[in-house]
């Protein structure tokens, strides 16, 4: 275990002691749940149900339910599928690249951001299968042996790319966070009895805490962060590419691959700081989860929301310099076409103005602005996608299909049915698990005196 | 209890004693599983306990995934096959297609007995295998199941078994005609025109029993004032032969000669040679249009000047001044336009056509005048052939129904008509019928009519029946049934006849007879299947008939003849003069300048009259009007000057006040940019109350206000005055994007400019590359070539001679089963169908530049405006099949692929409808199935999917696609394959032309030729490689998909 400078300030305040940790963390787990914790539930099991309801008339009826057609193919269904895998890449970043960086302030919100990461996924993932005109035949995007007379898939699609970058990055996100769990789940089975004993002794995976498992431990999270550590690159860049190789005019642009993982990190840390900063509320983790946290995670919004907007700003140049006409006028037509000038300014304002903010040093610091614009920020994020993808498509190459979208009261419900999702499984998460990685904050902890010491 | 010594076996086996049996015989099972016990010594190959679960495991899944299988559908064959059918070949009948005077020579598919597909017949001199969109629906109407499956006695359906037990009826209705005949009052047949000589003749003996009976015509789409002019100026109350492709200028005055005016097939095709151009041939014809509301005419003539309806008299006599014929003094306006066309005019004697819509006689006598002066007579217009196809006499429906209000009809038989509905006076119409004693009808469906009448004894569908038909003097062509009368109480209105006069033959004998004293020269039977066969009497087969010594100097000779009556005279001992007053007088009567807002009326390309069944066929509903691109509506089109003035925006519901009387019609407006200024104007056809589920309050009424002045229709309805209700109803377009944004997706130039460089217009990307220099798109790729050893199928459509009617529309429609959506969902941008005709407007802000819309001046708001009176273009968009498709490389699980042949091909099954192709398909040609069309009651308009009638028309050969897939137009497949089989079959390679696809077939002008690419005697070949190499572009060339279609440059006369 590396030794943190004592010149540098604790990560973890209030002079925890490693018996702490274990109290503040196991607590609510062991605890019965709170009101809080009932109501928010009840209200996301409530949006879950409303928008299981649309998402079934969607698949029952068909895609018409949506506010689609013939000149625009993908409208929200694909926004919130680009936007949910984006949020997810924060949490990959902040465990994966940051553990390789030995960035120690991580170990208190690496948890909850990675089971984010594979909520969020999951949330992607239900848009893939929504999205499809026929999704009981999802399966065949998967190049499975079959008896169809050997139809394979088509390699050269870029859908077929997200199949296997989505399927790759839940899969080792799933493994990455579990492992990291194992050993909190023994921390629990300890002090459990009964039935909990039991459940968290099989998630435990009999974990005994001997230095050789740690050891073990140690190595697989390295090398599973190793592992993750492209994949913070390659999904969204994947993603970009559905854009990039196509032909439309806004879609077509070399620039997407990092413009979108800029944005998609951007986007993931705004949605982490959402969680944590009322995580940290509910379950009294003020300590472990501190203004230095959100600092820190600021100062890559600051940064990603700039890369983000020069990326917007090159579009517009490209789109002049290259004399395309149909992509000039895309990139007019983005900025101050009649029908959706405001979606283009909702995103400039939310991604590459309001961000700004966290120049001062107060703003970056103040928790009630960190959570406005956290939030802003994913609306606007929310905006940029829907801009790429429905305000292109709306007026493309030729003018007489030119078309407009606006959403049915469908598009809104399966958009609400995995906030009802994600929400449902965040605050299970949040009950039954440790929400903060109790293994690892004990390491930080700068010794288990130090509370006397702080005194 | 006596010991019991029977024994019990279990099979011969134990009773025996049999080793093999004993070995097991403490087994609980007999049977042996195949499984193999772990650690038996037995070495076999039967599977051990692992293999027993991997083939548990497998049948397991085998069953489910089988469980996930579609049901199966059983076709059950012929027990014994008709001789003429075979399952999967489609027969061919040659029939003809009338309706209301319409006219349309036709061949029809029938599959295993059913007709699918209707297509022109090439053989016939005046269609020439041109079709319409109304022709090609007709099908449809076949299977309508809103027709009357058995007679009607007084709003009851009398159920028979066959058509026999009618008896007693007919001697009801005997005995009823009888007692009208009796009583002194008139009996009246009301039809449309009827071009049947037979059934004339049927009528006529029908007349003979009845000799009270009078045979009232009338035509919806009235053609009055041309008739009256005639029969004033030449002694003949006809409709001349026009030949617009012997003119080198047309000028019309509000004739839509190529939409709804008279014969639109036969002059669509005239039309259509004379703007086409080549190598060999520089010249097209200059057409001028002079109307009110932008038709499809107007769209396509070179010069265009929009006046009011009021104006349209004194702009004809304009003409006649500018010419200099002198004469006529009416105070004309001086427009510029007119000049132009008066030079032209002169410069073109006897190659010249000047026409009018105008209902008006007086009108139509100064064109007769202007024409002769022209010399057109003999040349374009043949008096000596004169067209059937508009018999009906405005006076003659106007007297039936002041008789019938007085009381004076004693019995009504409707054939073909429906004029409570269609006619302006259809309310006090169906008041009066009360005063009827006995009413008739013959019409297919409970309409407006019918529903008024004490009888209705339907008629067959002309697809069911026997007849005859004579569109032009002397030229004949037959109708045969091509399938047995659908509904058992269905009769043939002419056999209905022939029984109430007391003669029993039946229609077809009847028919035959008839013609046996026509066809001579021959054995009778041979010349008659010859005629059935070809569909027509080929007796006559020129198109125009213009013989030497029976064309100009009769024609002259014809206008001099009636120099006693008529309004002018070019000899004899009266002057012109004195007549040309007679004109001046009633021209400068009735059209004088007023400041209100005019309304004129007008048909729709597609709908037509829409009073009979076509006004309640769902293919005509969601055709989308050729110029607004609207559907399944009628509003109220105004210019968009007027439309800011008066704050009123497109949707916007208006109440319409004509000459100062609420009409109660409120409409949506529409904002029609070539509508000329305080005009507004309004589709008739629509509104119908009793046409059926399709057709029933499907926009307004507008019939009523057709203005009935000096005894004939006027479809210019007054000053109109409107107001704004409040409500709002969005209009259905197809297209709500009107102009082409400067973008060369369009490519066109002046007549002038082509005949100096055959490339002008032409838009030629070039791309930078460092390495090369300037390269063309397609010699830059990183594709891989496919290869095309066989075949290569293309198209080349030339901007030039569509015309936008929208026939290919409906003829994909019915070829391929694409389904109708409705209203709503033509709303949500979502209609089905495969090819669509892009009509854009000019805009006055269009620049030279091609889209640098960053050093756009005008800005490019202002691109999007389009033009007071615009320059109109047409361009028929469907797949391009590319070579280097976009759709193809993005699609998951390669459900869309390419063919050896250069298709590019759709495989539903195997789609799972990501809808990533569509996105990706610059041209948006992919359509997708949003919703389950088919067995669905919430596209009860879809009838051909949804009821079991309806489904007849499905064709076989086209899969119904599921909900969830991508469809898009597949050059129809379908027929290249039947076309490849049948040449395979024959040891040869197909000619070209033999295989086409429907859009091409259905095509009146010959704007789409289909053929292979790789043949280079093709006429595809010849056209884009050859004769118009130069016109020939791929739109969207920049982006190197290489498309299959090209489309030939638009040149202008102007």
């Amino acid at each position: 275990m590396q030794v943190t400078s004592p010149v540098r300030p604790p990560l973890v305040t209030g002079g925890k002691t490693v018996s702490d940790v274990t109290q503040d963390i196991s607590r609510h787990v062991e605890n019965k749940p709170t009101k809080l914790w009932i109501m928010a539930f009840t209200l996301s099991v409530i949006t879950l149900c409303y928008g299981s309801y649309c998402l079934w008339t969607t698949w029952y009826k068909g895609i018409g339910m949506w506010g689609l057609n013939k000149t625009i193919g993908w409208a929200w269904d694909i926004t919130n599928f680009v936007w949910w895998v984006g949020i997810g890449h924060a949490g990959t970043l902040i465990s994966a690249i940051l553990l390789l960086f030995r960035q120690k302030w991580r170990t208190s919100i690496n948890r909850a951001a990675e089971a984010m990461t594979i909520f969020a996924v999951i949330c992607a993932a239900s848009f893939i299968v929504a999205h499809m005109g026929r999704p009981w035949l999802a399966y065949w995007a998967l190049p499975l042996p079959n008896a169809f007379g050997s139809l394979w898939v088509n390699f050269n699609s870029p859908l077929v790319w997200d199949v296997f970058a989505i399927s790759t990055y839940f899969t080792v996100s799933l493994v990455f966070w579990y492992i990291g769990l194992v050993p909190d789940f023994a921390t629990i089975r300890e002090r459990a009895t009964g039935v909990r004993r039991v459940a968290y002794g099989a998630l435990s995976l009999g974990w005994d805490g001997s230095a050789k498992a740690w050891q073990r431990y140690e190595a697989v999270s390295l090398v599973l962060a190793g592992c993750s550590t492209p994949l913070v690159l390659s999904v969204h860049t994947i993603v970009s590419m559905d854009f990039a190789t196509s032909v439309i005019p806004g879609w077509h642009a070399t620039i997407f691959p990092p413009y979108f993982v800029a944005g998609a990190i951007f986007s993931g840390f705004a949605m982490v700081l959402t969680l944590m900063l009322i995580t940290r509320v509910v379950f009294r983790l003020e300590d472990y989860i501190t203004v230095e946290h959100m600092e820190s995670m600021n100062k890559v919004i600051v940064l990603t929301g700039s890369i983000v907007g020069i990326a917007y700003l090159s579009e517009f140049f490209i789109a002049w310099y290259s004399h395309v006409p149909y992509e000039s006028y895309t990139f007019i037509n983005r900025a101050f076409g009649d029908d959706y000038w405001w979606a283009y300014w909702s995103m400039m304002t939310c991604n590459v103005i309001s961000p700004q903010l966290f120049w001062f040093r107060t703003v970056r610091r103040s928790i009630a602005w960190t959570f406005l614009l956290s939030i802003v920020v994913n609306i606007g994020m929310w905006f940029e996608r829907f801009v790429i993808i429905a305000t292109s498509l709306s007026r493309d190459f030729i003018p007489s299909s030119w078309a407009y979208f606006s959403p049915t009261l469908y598009d809104i419900g399966d958009y609400l049915f995995t906030f009802g999702l994600f929400f449902t499984l965040f605050l299970l998460f949040a009950k039954f698990f440790p929400v903060v990685n109790m293994a690892e904050v004990k390491a930080i902890i700068k010794s288990s005196s130090a509370k006397k010491d702080t005194k | 209890m006596k010991d019991n010594n029977k024994k019990y076996w279990k099979g011969i086996e134990e009773l025996s004693n049999d080793p093999e049996f004993l070995k097991h015989a403490h087994n609980e099972f007999p049977e042996f599983l195949s499984v193999k016990e772990k650690g038996s010594s037995e070495a076999s190959d039967a599977p051990d306990r692992r293999d027993f679960l991997k083939l548990l495991g497998f049948s397991v899944a085998a069953v489910s995934l089988a469980a996930c299988e579609a049901p199966v559908k059983k076709v059950i064959p012929y027990v014994n096959k008709p001789v003429d059918v075979d399952p999967g070949i489609a027969n061919w009948y040659a029939s003809t297609y009338q309706e209301g005077g319409e006219y349309c020579s036709i061949l029809v598919k029938t599959r295993e007995g059913r007709p699918i597909k209707i297509e022109g017949n090439k053989l016939s001199p005046i269609t020439m295998g041109g079709t319409s969109a109304r022709v090609q629906a007709s099908v449809l109407s076949l299977y309508d199941t809103e027709r009357l499956e058995f007679f009607v006695e007084n709003g009851k359906q009398i159920k028979v078994k066959s058509i026999a037990e009618y008896a007693p009826l007919d001697r009801k209705i005997i005995d009823k005609l009888a007692a009208a005949q009796a009583s002194g009052k008139s009996i009246r047949i009301v039809s449309q025109t009827i071009l049947s000589p037979t059934t004339k003749k049927a009528i006529e003996e029908f007349k003979a029993k009845y000799p009270a009976t009078e045979h009232v015509m009338y035509d919806v789409l009235s053609a009055e004032g041309i008739l009256k002019a005639n029969e004033i100026s030449l002694g003949q109350r006809i409709i001349p032969s026009y030949n617009f492709g012997a003119a080198d200028v047309i000028v019309s005055f509000g004739a839509d000669f190529l939409g709804t005016w008279i014969s639109p097939i036969e002059y669509a095709k005239q039309y259509s040679k004379t703007r086409k151009l080549s190598a060999h041939k520089k010249t097209m014809s200059k057409h001028y249009q002079i109307e009110s509301n932008l038709s499809l005419t107007g769209c396509n003539a070179d010069t265009r000047l929009p006046i009011k309806p009021s104006e349209e008299g004194l702009y004809v006599a304009a003409l006649y001044n500018a010419l200099g014929f002198g004469g006529l003094s009416t105070k004309a306006p001086n427009h510029e336009v007119i000049k132009k066309a008066a030079t032209d005019l002169l410069k073109a004697k006897g190659k010249s056509l000047v026409v009018s819509g105008s209902n008006d006689p007086y009108v139509q006598l100064l064109v007769n005048k202007i024409n002769s002066e022209l010399g057109n007579y003999g040349k374009t217009i043949d008096v000596s052939t004169p067209s059937f196809q508009k018999q009906g006499s405005d006076e003659a429906i106007l007297k039936f129904i002041e008789d019938a209000k007085s009381g004076q009809v004693g019995a009504v038989i409707f054939y073909g008509a429906n004029p409570v509905y269609d006619h302006p006076k259809g309310e006090e119409l169906k008041e009066a019928l009360k005063k009827i004693s006995l009413k008739i009808s013959f019409n297919d469906r409970m309409d407006e009519t019918s529903s008024e009448v004490d009888y209705v004894c339907p008629d067959l569908h002309f697809l069911e029946s026997w007849n005859d038909a004579e569109p032009k003097k002397g030229f004949f062509s037959l109708t045969q049934p091509t399938i047995t009368p659908i509904f058992k109480g269905n009769r043939a209105a002419q056999e209905s006849l022939l029984i109430w006069s007391g003669n029993k033959t039946d229609y077809y004998t009847y028919l035959e007879n008839n013609w046996k004293s026509r066809l001579t020269g021959g054995n009778f039977q041979e010349l008659w299947d010859k005629t059935l066969h070809d569909g027509l009497y080929s007796g006559k087969t020129s198109e125009l008939h213009v013989t030497p010594g029976h064309s100009e100097t009769e024609a002259y000779a014809a206008i001099s003849d009636t120099a006693s009556v008529g309004a002018f005279h070019t000899g004899g001992s009266s002057t012109p003069n004195v007549n040309l007053s007679e004109v001046e007088d009633n021209i400068n009567r009735t059209y004088k300048t007023n400041s209100g807002i005019e309304l004129s009326l007008y048909y729709k390309v597609g709908l037509g009259s829409g009073s009979l069944s076509a006004g309640n066929n769902p293919w005509l509903h969601e055709l989308p009007d050729p110029v607004s691109k609207a559907t399944w509506d009628n509003y109220l089109a105004i210019p968009k000057k007027m439309a800011n003035e008066m704050d009123i925006a497109q949707g916007d519901v208006v109440a319409l006040t004509v000459d100062g009387k609420n009409t109660g019609i409120e409409v949506p407006v529409l904002i029609q940019p070539g509508q000329a200024n305080n005009t507004a104007s309004l589709a008739l056809g629509y509104g119908r109350t009793k046409a059926g589920k399709c057709g029933n309050e499907v926009g307004k009424n507008a019939y009523p206000l057709i203005k009935v002045k000096g005894g004939r229709l006027d479809l210019n309805a007054g000053v109109v005055t409107f107001a704004k209700t409040g409500d709002e109803r969005k209009i259905a377009q197809t297209q709500t994007h009107h102009t082409v944004m400067a973008r060369p997706i369009i490519q066109d130039a002046s007549l002038a400019e082509y005949q100096k460089d055959a490339g002008a217009g032409r838009y030629k990307p070039m791309i930078h590359t460092n390495l090369y220099g300037e390269k063309k798109p397609t010699e830059i790729t990183t594709w891989y070539e496919h290869e095309k050893p066989n075949h290569l199928w293309g198209m080349s459509i030339d901007l030039n001679s569509c015309i936008g009617c929208g026939a290919c529309v409906v003829a994909c429609q019915s070829e391929n089963n694409v389904p109708v959506v409705g209203r709503k969902e033509v709303l949500n941008r979502r209609e089905m169908h495969w090819i669509r005709i892009d009509r854009y407007y000019s805009s006055d802000a269009e620049t030279d530049k091609t889209g640098e819309y960053f050093e756009s001046e005008s800005g490019v708001k202002d691109l999007e405006i389009a033009a007071e009176n615009p320059t109109v273009t047409f361009q028929p968009m469907l797949c391009q099949q590319c070579n280097h498709a976009p759709c193809e490389s993005v699609c998951p699980v390669a459900a869309t692929t390419h063919s050896s042949e250069g298709l590019n091909q759709m495989t539903y099954n195997r789609c799972i409808g990501t809808r990533y192709c569509a996105n990706n398909c610059p041209y948006k040609v992919r359509r997708f199935n949003w919703f389950k069309y088919f067995e669905n009651e919430e596209f009860d308009k879809n009838v051909s999917m949804n009821n079991f009638l309806g489904r007849m028309v499905l064709n076989p050969d086209v899969t119904v696609r599921s909900r969830g897939v991508m469809e898009k137009c597949s050059f129809c497949v379908q027929r290249i394959q039947e076309g490849k089989l049948k040449a395979k079959m024959e040891k040869r390679r197909p000619i070209d032309g033999e295989i086409v696809t429907a859009c091409a077939s259905a095509c009146p002008t010959d704007a789409i030729i289909f053929g292979d690419r790789n043949d280079t005697e093709s006429r595809l070949h010849k056209d884009n490689v050859v004769e118009n190499a130069e016109r020939s572009y791929a739109v969207l060339e920049e982006l190197n998909v290489q498309p299959n279609i090209l489309y030939l440059t638009k040149i202008r006369n102007s």
